[in-house]
């Protein structure tokens, strides 16, 4: 893929990217299996073309969007973020795409629209799980629109300066550096503009444990697990010391304003 | 079968096949064949590994019984100190790899966390009947208070299994839990149903 050196503030961090390998064999992606590395063996029966992204709710101009033509809407850029999973691990990755609020401009969202719900695939057909009950399929995320139209929020088509393997979530998935991995759905099929907030999969499954923010809080733990620290996959070997997880992952500068005012302790 | 148990043989064979896994994983974690998260995957392997040893020796008996092959009650014990040897490596791994082997730190997790207070709990539990595994403290104990010592064992197969019910809550990921639910289940009503057969007589 053709790419750009990305502007946005926060969108490069000096880290030392995490082996593709890791990258693409450590997956959490359900519909392909509940065990890391299931993904990366049973994802290759998704079918990505054609691929369609349809855009409806309260915006001016919904409608369906090939993947060729989001391809093309803005120019590609590489953004290397941190990721961190609610598990408690992280990786390093070099994602490529623009920032989902390109998208969203185009679309023209209503005033009456606060929220963006995603929808991801949910074919039996192809994905051996979806017939299972651990979720609600289709798996759906969801964003308040300020976040979703927040420069660091990407609509990712690639990493490493390639095309995203299956088990990473092509063709196109979303990724927001400051929130745990979930919330970056995978495979997107359906965006959604709304004026409540939506229901999402970890959430309906466990409230408690699962908030609609979810932003990386190192000081509100998991009711299971701290996540105060967090183990950075492929560093330094068996007895690496875990580092200490940052507030927003790190990106407390670009998104603390989001949240000016808000108990996190309440809103995780 | 039962000489075939009873020769010199059945014990050093018991001893090799209860370590090969321990075996594997030394060897695994050094040749980098455990993924992209080996330090999880050690934690994991070593508490699946405790869970199957626990079902193992508890099926030492209704085998017993049922298959009239007395001889196996000679291998029970060096199940039983399988189960306590990998609970141990189990928590070793917990407490090096996910805390740093900062006492202060996992005291506070066992505190805080119910998960890990129950799994914590089944440790403390197996310490007394590792501990009193030998000739000599079942002489002790007499053999009433010894069998009656070592019954707390059916209480670790609860806790070991509540606590990986809530480890596998997380992801709502039971269909494993249920395996060893089923099995342990048999196994315990086995001896329900024994007994109170026993007691109708």
């Amino acid at each position: 893929l053709n790419t750009k050196a990305s502007t946005v503030d926060g969108a490069n961090t000096m880290e030392k990217p995490t082996a593709y390998k890791d990258a693409s064999t450590y997956n959490n992606y359900y519909e392909f299996g509940t065990d890391k590395a299931d993904p990366a063996v049973n994802a290759h029966t998704l079918k990505t073309s054609p691929w369609t992204v349809e855009i409806e709710g309260m915006v001016k101009k919904p409608g369906k969007w090939a993947l060729e033509d989001l391809l093309k809407l803005s120019p590609m850029e590489e953004r290397i973020y941190r990721l961190r999973c609610v598990e408690g691990w992280s990786m390093v990755i070099p994602w490529v795409g623009y920032s989902l609020g390109e998208l969203i401009k185009k679309v023209e969202p209503l005033g009456s629209a606060k929220f963006v719900e995603f929808v991801t695939l949910a074919d039996p057909k192809t994905m051996p799980f979806v017939g299972s009950r651990i979720l609600d399929w289709p798996y759906v995320e969801g964003l308040r629109l300020d976040e979703a139209m927040h420069p660091l929020t990407l609509l990712s088509f690639g990493m490493y300066g390639e095309v995203l393997p299956k088990q990473n979530g092509a063709p196109v998935r979303l990724v927001v550096p400051w929130k745990y991995g979930f919330k970056s759905g995978k495979s997107i099929v359906k965006i959604r503009f709304t004026d409540k907030a939506p229901a999402t999969a970890w959430n309906k499954a466990a409230a408690n444990e699962y908030g609609f923010y979810s932003n990386v809080n190192p000081n509100v733990d998991h009711p299971r697990w701290s996540q105060a620290t967090e183990r950075r996959i492929g560093e330094d070997g068996l007895f690496a010391k875990k580092r200490k997880t940052l507030m927003f992952n790190g990106y407390e500068a670009q998104v603390g304003q989001l949240y000016a005012g808000m108990d996190l302790k309440k809103f995780y | 079968m039962n000489r075939g148990l009873s020769t010199a043989w059945a014990k050093p064979v018991t001893l090799t096949l209860g370590l090969l896994p321990f075996v594997w994983l030394v060897y695994a974690a050094f040749a980098d064949q455990l993924g992209a998260n080996p330090q999880e995957a050690l934690v994991r392997a070593t508490g699946d590994w405790t869970l199957r040893m626990l079902c193992l020796v508890l099926a030492v008996t209704p085998l017993r019984v049922m298959s009239g092959l007395t001889a196996l009650a000679r291998l029970r014990r060096m199940v039983g100190l399988f189960v306590y040897f990998y609970v141990c490596l189990h928590l070793l791994a917990y407490s090096w790899f996910d805390m740093g082997l900062v006492v202060e730190d996992i005291a506070n997790d066992i505190a805080k966390r119910p998960f890990i207070l129950v799994g914590f709990l089944a440790f403390v539990l197996l310490t007394p009947l590792a501990a009193t595994s030998f000739n000599r403290a079942i002489r002790a104990l007499g053999a009433r208070r010894w069998q009656a010592l070592h019954r707390l064992v059916y209480a670790v197969a609860g806790l070991a299994l509540l606590h990986f019910f809530w480890m596998r809550a997380g992801k709502r990921n039971f269909a494993e839990v249920a395996v060893y639910a089923a099995i342990i289940g048999t196994l315990l009503g086995w001896r329900i149903w024994k007994y109170s057969s026993k007691k109708r007589l």
